[in-house]
């Protein structure tokens, strides 16, 4: 009888520093999470530095440097005999550099009016888990149209006013990992209307709003659509309307586009967008980015 | 005479781990390397936190993922982005006994740390073989270990198979002060 109650009682005793210990050890693992703040930036708002046409509130990470690739093809309703609009091809190519994690500086060259563009991007603001509401980035952009020629210029054309200017505020909000909404207030100033017909603005606003949803964890859908504010009725130009579906791959982002503009600057697509999206003027195109590494990123 | 034994085991069990000479981790690192066809790929973290009892022999670990510093920053948006889910799980855990240690042993002493591992929110036991050093009165423990990434539910994509290894080598260094 009492070795029975002597190995019960052990037992009891043993179970109970076993359990006792057991509390020990998570009540370490609570003393230690206590004590682990989060600074709390929230993840990337869209996986690339593009929405579909215009740019997101993305920046290149320091020492990146990416590669753009944009292209867009003909119209789809051109038929058959355009081959659904592949027989026509616009490119721009473009690379976009990380000065700092908040600081990028690109430049590009595209084939419609034989633009070339630099542009500055800069994050003023980045969205927290508690407090910043918002990702915010400013951007400001130069265009440089080479064409016409010279010589065939209109009369009074001088080399300055084949220059435009676009300045953009890039406010967006990551509402879940899956949804993010960005909306972009936009003035772009062209030195010289005229050259196409109906462009009667050289200052125009427009305000734009798009947004993703994250299907995968490797896919997106992105939306995008440029209101013009200023713009007058009489404008054969219309609104820039763009979807795109992100495939990111390690160090690739694939875009396929399908949008209403051949343009891939802001000056063209925001002011010089010329198809009915309704009416099928679609040009399907891609963008395609690749990060390089130049420099280490560790201790940033 | 049983009661009497009762209470003071009970007494014992609640009084001694408090009691017990804890040492509080001052500086720490961890890395992981993953070895596949395409690329090695390794990432460093030094924002380690660490409690251990020497007493009881209870210690706990707590790494923020976050933490993980890769030469590649796209590299990392994914590794928490895609693979790690840092928002939904943002740190990897362990808490568990550290086996084999007496304070007044040798210089070096091999130890086994028994207990649980969190990745991932992926709860699983496990046994880390490792060494503790002492250092003065500071302490310095080092174990490496390998982890495979569907134990805890770290999903590849199949077009990446050849960039990220199946599993990934993980060493720890910590030295610990008394608190």
């Amino acid at each position: 009888m009492r070795f029975i109650f002597r190995t019960l009682f052990t037992a009891l005793a043993f179970t109970t520093c076993l359990t006792f210990s057991a509390r020990a050890q998570d009540e370490l693992l609570q003393e230690l999470s206590t004590g682990q703040e989060d600074q709390g930036y929230i993840g990337q708002a869209f996986k690339g530095s593009r929405l579909v046409n215009g740019h997101s509130v993305e920046t290149t990470s320091a020492g990146t440097l990416e590669f753009i690739f944009s292209h867009r093809f003909g119209r789809v309703n051109g038929g058959l005999y355009e081959m659904f609009g592949l027989d026509d091809a616009f490119v721009r190519i473009g690379l976009e550099y990380g000065l700092t994690d908040n600081l990028s500086v690109g430049i590009g060259r595209n084939s419609v009016d034989k633009t070339v563009d630099g542009y500055l991007k800069y994050k003023l603001l980045r969205q927290t888990r508690e407090g910043v509401p918002f990702t915010i980035t400013a951007f400001g952009s130069g265009a440089y149209k080479t064409s016409p020629k010279d010589d065939e210029t209109p009369a009074g054309f001088e080399t300055i006013d084949r220059l435009s200017y676009t300045g953009q505020l890039l406010i967006a909000r990551r509402f879940t990992s899956k949804l993010s909404l960005q909306l972009m207030p936009t003035v772009v100033h062209k030195n010289y209307i005229g050259l196409g017909e109906g462009d009667t603005e050289n200052t125009q606003a427009a305000i734009g709003i798009g947004g993703r949803i994250k299907l995968t964890r490797s896919v997106s859908v992105n939306a995008e659509y440029y209101y013009r504010l200023n713009a007058t009725d009489n404008s054969p130009y219309k609104d820039a309307i763009g979807l795109a579906i992100d495939i990111e791959t390690g160090g690739h982002v694939f875009q396929i586009v399908m949008t209403n503009t051949r343009g891939m600057i802001e000056r063209t697509f925001i002011t010089e967008t010329d198809g009915d999206f309704f009416d099928g003027d679609i040009h399907l195109g891609f963008n395609v980015t690749r990060a390089f590494q130049l420099k280490s990123h560790k201790g940033k | 005479m049983e009661r009497r034994v009762i209470l003071v085991v009970l007494a014992l069990a609640m009084v001694l781990p408090a009691l017990g000479q804890k040492y509080k981790a001052e500086k720490g690192e961890t890395s992981f390397f993953s070895k596949a066809t395409v690329e090695d790929i390794k990432a460093e973290n030094t924002q380690i936190s660490s409690l251990f009892n020497a007493t009881s022999g209870d210690i706990a670990f707590s790494i923020p993922i976050k933490g993980y510093q890769f030469d590649k920053a796209l590299m990392q948006e994914h590794f928490n982005e895609k693979y790690m889910e840092t928002e939904k799980y943002p740190t990897a855990t362990f808490s568990g006994k550290l086996q084999g240690y007496t304070p007044s042993g040798p210089a070096t002493q091999s130890v086994t740390a028994k207990g649980k591992l969190t990745i991932h929110g992926v709860v699983r036991p496990v046994e880390i073989a490792g060494h503790v050093e002492k250092q003065g009165d500071k302490l310095l423990m080092k174990s490496s270990f390998v982890v495979k990434l569907a134990d805890y539910n770290v999903q590849i994509p199949k077009l990446l198979w050849q960039n990220i290894a199946e599993q990934v080598d993980v060493t720890i260094q910590v030295t610990y002060k008394p608190q």
